[in-house]
């Protein structure tokens, strides 16, 4: 059923839509050491995809590969119907795709605010020196981007933070920071590097909540990679589960639950 | 500009105030509420036409006279408008505490019937759709934020902007049948519905007329001289009925702006931004701002402290004389305005208190030093007494007579009484006029000629004329011995201490008195910090040996001066342990309002109750807490019991008994 490049309809009656992103027969090399090796998989328009397995599978450098910033040795990645070759990062984001890390890549120093704000970036036109003046099309610019921050912001509820630096902050609400810096670039996919890594049970309700309003209100097609299991079955549509660099399952969390290769690679098996 | 007629015939209703509103004062703000960043505000004009528009839709949904319509959510304009809408329609709106768990709520949805809610977000309408199937009457849900709201059914269901949306498209066709409602309001008809908070068993659904309202508003409002210009800011509960009466009551009849803040948590900085005018806080809030400046005073520099020590000194010595009127001499008055200008001013200014001209609180006691430190900073800061069934007000402290210990001097309208056995009765135009369906509890609290008891002691003062307050009369009690006991006494004395954030005292029956107590988390986190002393989690710091020793200094002190009241000091303090949890309203310690429920701690805490009076120095026990999203957990802990020196006659009693 997976393999059709139609989109599908899902158990609470979302619409997904056609394949946005596919990757065909990737593999990633760092010398000698082969970090994917052979992997195909699709991402479809409006879907939350999981990408899940043990320490050490290659999650983290497949995200990196959707991303743009490992270029392949073999493979092909095809996003919006076009192939894509070796790009920059603002080429990345020009092309609507936004992304957190795992560990926080934030500006410690400047406030919450202009942290999203930094999202933004790539809707700004104004030269150096209106900005600089903050005059004409600067001002215009800045108040409309600054709107659009507020709102996200408020979806995010932060607002009792707006004016702190965030290196003042607690781990849990940086992670909301980075999310709401990367919706601040209104990404048609948002790549998220363990966005729950180290957070409480609340902290985690809160941000499936947030992930899923996210997908939900604007549409956005998320790709997430995770650690913890029973987060992810909650919450994605379908799940690509990788172990030593390999796809050994994908489909949707039931279907991945009872793969025999899945349970083998999380439990652990007898080797005679 | 003050409004002073006395209501005409058509002044005899919330809406009816609202046309007036609308024609007196249609330019100036009426709400004003901060969204996106941004204080966005209502003229009397443009409330009253969202107000009109949301009323009509109300209709279209099939609101009917006599309905009672839920609100539950945090200020917004948008949920007091619901509540003038649905009092349009001849409904009656019933504000519900917006972080009441699903079987709370249930009760009260279920207890009044209520056929339309009205929900601030997604999380409130989880949870009446989650009692949906006990209460059976709901007709329709109404939700004003559309957030997350997509998926659900919504063959019941409407986004509040999309009920106001089909009441203009119904203007016509449905306009004079609401002008007709509206019409039919009378002094009599039910203005509000509010939920007690039920310290003892199942809330009472206390029903106010306009006439309670209207008249209780009237009357204070011109007891403190407020007028259209006053700014509050309305972030305490809606359920609650003091929010009732200043953001709907007074401010209608003033005609003053009502700021919602953005949230709870920035509740602080959008207050200093607006800078009210007429302020309400609970103690605790005073509390907890006057234990945060400590703490950020303790951090600052050497220079700036000696400033605030000096600016402090002057300030206490000069500040409440000057709000009294009273005479001061040339040097402190210029003292007084150097501090002015370098402590207290851009302190008030930073508390958000610049502009105060009119400051309550009420509800708990207030420690006279907290109260003096507002005072001392040029805050008219008074304390009044009330409750729900009174429409708030029973007796109020005046401009120039204000002292900590008193309450003040009955309110406008209101005559008081004590009662044999030293409970307070009132009778006013603000009386409630009935239980919902309670006619035996009506008939049980409130007597033929109108008196109502409080179910406090208290007396007045001969000299002054005020009204004392010493516990809930049910509270008190007698010690084995016979002598008084006064719980509620003891335990303000202990919650004075920044350290101390909640105390429970045992003792009705009993040889002695001994005491729980939970530490204030921010005020010994910091001092914690400050000493280098570290610590895993709150149970620990509760539990540290130095905390210990601090609270036992406390307790101490306390049985000190309680020792010097003949009639009470057989309340002193033998005993007492640092709880390794903070009561929670979640698991049912206290109620919404943060009101002790001293049955269900006794039965809940009973093995520690019992080590306290069986001599053990230690107890290991087991807690359920429940966490915000309604499941259950455990934490256990071993608490230490500590014995603490006790004064006067109740120590060579000891003695004598040893």
């Amino acid at each position: 059923m997976m393999q059709a490049h139609e989109g599908y309809v899902t158990d609470d009656g979302r619409q997904i839509g056609g394949t946005v992103m596919e990757l065909k027969n990737i593999t990633l090399r760092f010398g000698g050491v082969v970090a994917i090796k052979d992997i195909s998989f699709d991402i479809r328009q409006g879907e939350i995809r999981a990408i899940i397995g043990p320490n050490g599978a290659g999650k983290s450098s497949m995200l990196n590969v959707i991303s743009g910033f490992y270029n392949p040795q073999e493979g092909e990645v095809w996003f919006k119907g076009y192939r894509r070759g070796p790009m920059k990062p603002y080429q990345v984001a020009r092309l609507g795709i936004a992304r957190t890390f795992q560990n926080i890549a934030l500006f410690d120093g400047m406030s919450v605010l202009d942290n999203i704000m930094t999202g933004r970036l790539n809707k700004m036109k104004a030269g150096f020196l209106s900005q600089a003046m903050w005059w004409g099309a600067a001002e215009r610019e800045e108040n409309e981007n600054r709107e659009a921050v507020e709102k996200i912001i408020d979806f995010l509820e932060i607002q009792n933070i707006r004016k702190t630096p965030v290196g003042r902050l607690p781990y849990g609400l940086k992670k909301r920071v980075e999310l709401a810096r990367a919706l601040a670039a209104e990404p048609q996919l948002l790549l998220l590097d363990e966005p729950m890594a180290g957070m409480n049970v609340e902290e985690k309700e809160d941000m499936s909540r947030f992930i899923l309003d996210v997908n939900d209100e604007f549409g956005t097609t998320i790709c997430l990679i995770e650690h913890d299991m029973g987060v992810v079955m909650d919450l994605s549509d379908r799940v690509v589960v990788m172990d030593y660099g390999r796809k050994i399952g994908d489909g949707t969390p039931d279907q991945v639950r009872s793969n025999q290769d899945v349970i083998d690679a999380y439990l652990g098996v007898a080797h005679d | 500009m003050t409004d002073r007629q006395p209501p005409s015939g058509d002044l005899r209703s919330v809406p009816a105030l609202l046309a007036r509103n609308v024609a007196r004062f249609g330019g100036r703000p009426a709400h004003r509420e901060k969204e996106y960043g941004i204080w966005q505000s209502w003229t009397w004009a443009q409330a009253a036409d969202e107000i009109r528009a949301l009323a009509l839709g109300f209709l279209a949904l099939g609101v009917k006279p006599g309905d009672h319509l839920a609100i539950i959510g945090r200020n917004r304009p948008a949920h007091y408008w619901g509540m003038i809408a649905a009092q349009m329609c001849g409904a009656v709106p019933v504000p519900l505490y917006q972080d009441a768990v699903a079987e709370e709520m249930a009760y009260v949805l279920e207890h009044c019937g209520a056929r339309f809610v009205l929900c601030g977000d997604q999380e409130q309408v989880d949870k009446v759709l989650e009692v949906e199937r006990a209460t059976g009457a709901l007709a329709q849900i109404i939700y004003t934020d559309k957030r997350g709201m997509r998926k659900y059914d919504h063959s019941r269901m409407n986004a509040l902007a999309d009920v106001q949306a089909e009441g203009r498209a119904a203007a016509q066709r449905l306009g004079a049948q609401l002008d007709g409602l509206i019409a039919g309001l009378d002094y009599d008809s039910t203005c509000v519905m509010l939920y007690t908070s039920g310290t003892t068993g199942k809330p009472k659904g206390v029903v106010l007329s306009n006439r309670n309202i209207i008249e209780t508003a009237k009357n204070t409002a011109e007891f403190d001289r407020l007028d259209q210009r006053e700014e509050i800011v309305a972030y305490l509960p809606m359920a609650w009925v003091g929010d009732f009466i200043f953001s709907v009551g007074q401010a209608m009849w003033s005609g003053f702006t009502v700021n919602c803040p953005e949230g709870a948590h920035t509740m602080m900085t959008d207050m200093r931004e607006i800078g009210p005018t007429y302020f309400f806080a609970p103690p605790r809030v005073f509390e907890g701002q006057l234990t945060s400046v400590m703490i950020r005073m303790e951090d600052a520099g050497h220079v700036k402290r000696w400033l605030f020590r000096k600016g402090m000194e002057i300030a206490r010595r000069t500040g409440p004389a000057l709000l009294d009127g009273k005479p001061v001499s040339v040097g402190d008055r210029i003292a007084y305005g150097l501090g002015k200008i370098f402590v207290f001013g851009p302190l008030k200014n930073t508390l958000g208190l610049s502009r105060v001209r009119v400051g309550y609180t009420a509800g708990e006691a207030i420690g006279p030093e907290i109260f003096d430190f507002y005072r001392s900073l040029g805050i008219n800061l008074k304390q009044l007494y009330g409750q729900t069934e009174a429409s708030v007000f029973i007796t109020q402290q005046p401009d120039g007579q204000v002292r900590s210990d008193t309450v003040g001097v009955p309110s406008p309208g209101v005559e008081v009484k004590i009662g044999e056995n030293g409970e307070v009765y009132y009778r006013s135009p603000g009386t409630f006029v009935e239980y919902y369906k309670n006619a035996e509890s009506t008939a049980s609290t409130k007597d033929p000629e109108g008196w109502v008891a409080t179910g406090d002691a208290g007396f007045f003062e001969e000299a002054t004329g005020h009204l004392r307050i010493i516990d809930r009369a049910k509270d008190v009690g007698r010690m084995a011995d016979g002598s008084m006991f006064a719980p509620k006494y003891v335990e303000n004395k202990l919650k004075f201490y920044p350290n101390i954030l909640e105390a429970v005292v045992i003792g009705n029956g009993r040889e002695y008195c001994t005491a729980m107590i939970n530490i204030d988390l921010s005020a010994v986190g910091n001092w914690a910090e400050r000493n280098n002393i570290s610590y895993g989690s709150y149970q620990e710091l509760a539990g540290h040996p130095q905390v210990y020793a601090t609270i036992k200094e406390h307790v101490e002190a306390v049985n000190r001066s309680v020792a010097e009241d003949p009639m009470l000091s057989g309340c002193q303090v033998h005993r007492f342990l640092v709880l390794h949890k903070e009561l929670d309203p979640d698991d049912g310690e206290m109620t919404r309002t943060r009101k002790v429920r001293r049955a269900v701690i006794n039965d809940k805490f009973s093995d520690l109750v019992a080590a306290l009076y069986d001599g053990s120095s230690s107890i290991h026990t087991r807690t359920e807490v429940t966490y915000e999203d309604g499941r259950k957990g455990q934490i256990s802990a071993t608490l230490k019991i500590e014995d603490v020196q006790v004064f006067g006659q109740a120590s060579q009693q000891k003695v004598a008994a040893q």
